[in-house]
């Protein structure tokens, strides 16, 4: 739960990105409409899409699959340690031929990357520092020497229009053909190497002592994925910008986590929804000039993870409301239930037939409450009326009786609520009158399994700390 | 002075477990010393000892999770790195993220994994051993479950399952039965028991001075040296636990201890304490 409370808050943090960056380049919105670059966009016809298009597919994917071994292993802080640390490395693979080399500029960045890592590593093992705090100390070092380092390549004749600033919050349009091979390589590279290891990638990082016993060389595999994510950070930096590319890693990771119990699916759906954030964010971006790539796709990946908390099947916040009101539904309906038991009870159940208006004093509820409830008593086919009336208009003498298993139910709600007080009194040593409201709530939570076995250990009683029968569903027929 | 390490000849018939003089320490503060131990082939071996005397440690130690600053270990007769399929391994239940997105199947068959080479998947055989396993601690049922949806005792019986997955010959248990309800633990002592009736040798950290005598036929008495190892019935003595507990076993214990004793000295089969 913690978890996704932090993940929460990262996400919305987020969202006010984009406008920020938005907000910075209004002055220079270009005279084409945004829906014939829409149209631009979706036919394909211009290499600039499809370039910038690819890259982003790529890019998501590769940081999809990867993520989720940060998320589930709970690093997700060193990815954004990762892509800070790049930065000088940037500066330093343009400064070897002044010029947007893509190789250069790998090589730089994978150097920084690693560099920062190991530094951190370092720190941890020498001093009592923390990890958190030495991947923060890091993380704002390597940034400021970069930028520091940018600043001066910027200031410098041959920065002008070296489009190191595209590498802050990404540009899909400015990836080269070059960029797009080195993407490829790298998304080869990281299927091959996280199919190929998959079994070892999963025991190291669900149980890293136990893979050690196993025989498999964990500190090799660790270093290949923190390699592969290295990789991944560096090949990111132009499309999605360095300040973005860890929410990259993250979130379509942690969408994915909450709709799944399965890491492998974690990673398929994680892929599916870091190409899905990349598409989403290179088409907005191409809708009017110099909108910057990264905001959006960390956008799209967001709005993603707000589905998934939203809708997730089993963790997502409306299912569970769903799923409570339901509940409360049924515990109304075994309520007015056990009030027909006890009612029939108090005529040694001789009555088999009841008038709403007598159910209404046993609940201490108006009519009106009673007439709904009986309604729905009889949609869940527990009751049926006797009247001919179905009408609206409301008569306290209007009778209703329970079906079959409207009356079995009864009997379990009221054998449960009997069985626990017993055992409560017997088993626990409750005084007498604690032992009530408690019951009151665990009649409906208790399984046939449980109620089995408190009955076996209580010897299969017929009396409750009452006195009164507890009801078995031979004893008591219709 | 002790021989040498065993020659290749005896390699079949030797000791699982067999450690000369070692001595394993964190940024140079030592944590265990001069370690001697031999264990024999079916014993279960209680491994005993007060906070911080290094039980884990040794365990770890064994499996070359830490570095050895000297002496040797011999699993089967051959350094653990060669000896890796014969030895299973139940770390501690916290030592995990129970939230990570895997089922119990899927965790027992971690246990099989040492078994496979790169680039293989689990085959059918495996699943069905994994299966099987599973249903050894009764926990069958439950194999399609997200690990965070089961309980304590629960979870413990899947990491056994993994264990008895890894279909070894030389067990090492870190605090199997830690935070675990009454039906788990008799349900795991009863696993051990069959274990060792096959054969295997089973190595087990425990801190429950009551349940010691009854759960095992040897115990090692550890702090940060070997106070005493052992028949149960010879190490188990009162001076001995003073010694390994520095004289901070707490009254409550130490009666608690008495009993353990008085049943043990009596009726060995009997349940200690309730």
């Amino acid at each position: 739960m913690n978890r996704t409370g932090k993940q929460i808050l990262f996400a919305l943090a987020l969202l006010a990105l984009p406008f920020l960056a938005h907000a910075a380049k209004i002055g220079e919105i270009s005279e084409t409409t945004w829906t014939d670059q829409a149209i631009d966009f979706f036919t394909m016809q211009q290499p600039i899409v499809r370039t910038a298009l690819t890259g982003s597919l790529l890019i998501g994917f590769c940081c999809g699959i990867l993520g989720s071994f940060l998320v589930v292993r709970k690093l997700s802080l060193l990815g954004d340690t990762l892509s800070h640390a790049v930065l000088p490395g940037v500066a330093m693979g343009f400064l070897w031929n002044a010029s947007k080399d893509p190789w250069a500029i790998f090589v730089g960045a994978t150097a920084a990357g690693i560099l920062g890592v190991a530094l951190v590593g370092w720190i941890k093992q020498t001093t009592h520092l923390k990890e958190d705090s030495t991947m923060g100390m890091v993380l704002a070092g390597f940034y400021g020497v970069g930028i520091c380092m940018t600043t001066v390549i910027q200031n410098m004749a041959m920065g002008n229009k070296s489009g190191l600033d595209k590498f802050f919050f990404g540009q899909a349009a400015a990836l080269s053909s070059g960029d797009i091979e080195l993407l490829s390589i790298i998304a080869l590279i990281t299927v091959v190497v996280i199919l190929g290891f998959y079994k070892e990638f999963l025991v190291i990082s669900f149980d890293s002592g136990f893979a050690q016993a196993l025989g498999m060389p964990v500190k090799v595999l660790h270093y290949a994925l923190m390699a592969l994510l290295t990789f991944a950070v560096v090949v990111s930096l132009q499309a999605v910008g360095v300040v973005l590319v860890s929410a990259l890693l993250i979130t379509p990771a942690a969408a994915a986590f909450l709709l799944t119990d399965r890491m492998h699916w974690m990673l398929v759906l994680a892929a599916a929804f870091g190409m899905l954030a990349g598409a989403i964010g290179a088409f907005v971006s191409y809708l009017s000039n110099n909108l910057p790539t990264g905001p959006f796709i960390v956008l799209g990946a967001t709005g993603i993870f707000l589905l998934a908390l939203l809708f997730g099947p089993r963790h997502g916040l409306l299912p569970k409301m769903l799923r409570r009101r339901k509940q409360r539904q049924r515990i109304a309906l075994e309520n007015t239930l056990k009030a027909v038991f006890h009612l029939s009870e108090s005529s040694q159940f001789k009555d088999q037939v009841f008038e709403i208006g007598r159910l209404a004093t046993e609940r201490n509820a108006t009519l009106h409450e009673t007439e709904s409830e009986i309604r729905n008593l009889v949609k869940a086919d527990m009751a049926s009326r006797l009247d001919s009336r179905n009408g609206p208009e409301m008569s306290g003498q209007a009778q209703f009786e329970l079906t079959k298993s409207g009356w079995y139910r009864a009997c379990e709600i009221v054998r449960n609520h009997r069985l626990w007080e017993l055992y409560l009194t017997n088993a626990a040593q409750y005084p007498i009158d604690h032992v009530h409201d408690d019951a009151e709530d665990i009649e409906h939570h208790l399984g046939e399994e449980l109620v089995h076995r408190i009955e076996e250990r209580l010897e299969n009683p017929i009396h409750d700390p009452h006195g009164k029968l507890i009801p078995n569903r031979e004893s008591i027929k219709l | 002075m002790q021989s040498s390490p065993t020659t290749n000849l005896s390699s079949k018939s030797a000791a699982p477990l067999e450690v000369h003089d070692l001595t394993v320490a964190y940024t140079k503060r030592p944590v265990l010393y001069g370690i001697d131990l031999e264990i024999p082939k079916g014993s279960i071996v209680g491994v005993v000892g007060p906070n911080g005397a290094g039980k884990s440690t040794l365990i770890r130690a064994i499996m070359g999770l830490l570095p050895v600053s000297s002496g040797w270990i011999k699993v089967f007769g051959k350094p653990f790195k060669q000896a890796v399929t014969r030895v299973g391994y139940v770390p501690q239940r916290e030592s995990v993220d129970w939230d990570f997105p895997v089922n119990a199947l899927d965790v027992v068959l971690m246990g099989r994994y040492g078994r496979l080479g790169p680039f293989k998947r689990p085959s059918k055989a495996d699943k069905e051993i994994a299966m099987n396993c599973l249903e050894k601690v009764k926990m069958d049922s439950y194999a399609k479950r997200q690990i965070s949806n089961l309980s304590g005792g629960q979870q413990q019986r899947v990491f056994l399952a993994r264990a008895l997955a890894q279909e070894s010959d030389l067990y090492l248990m870190d605090e199997p039965f830690v935070g675990v309800d009454a039906t788990t633990e008799s349900a795991i002592i009863e696993i051990l028991r069959e274990l060792q009736a096959q054969g295997k040798t089973l190595i087990v950290v425990h801190h429950d001075l009551t349940t010691a005598p009854e759960y095992f036929d040897r115990i090692l008495l550890l702090n940060m040296r070997v106070v005493a190892y052992g028949k149960t019935e010879d190490v188990f003595t009162f001076e001995n636990l003073q010694n390994a507990y520095g004289g901070r076993l707490s009254i409550l214990s130490e009666v608690a201890l008495t009993r353990a004793r008085k049943k043990f000295d009596g009726d060995t089969r009997d349940n200690v304490g309730q």
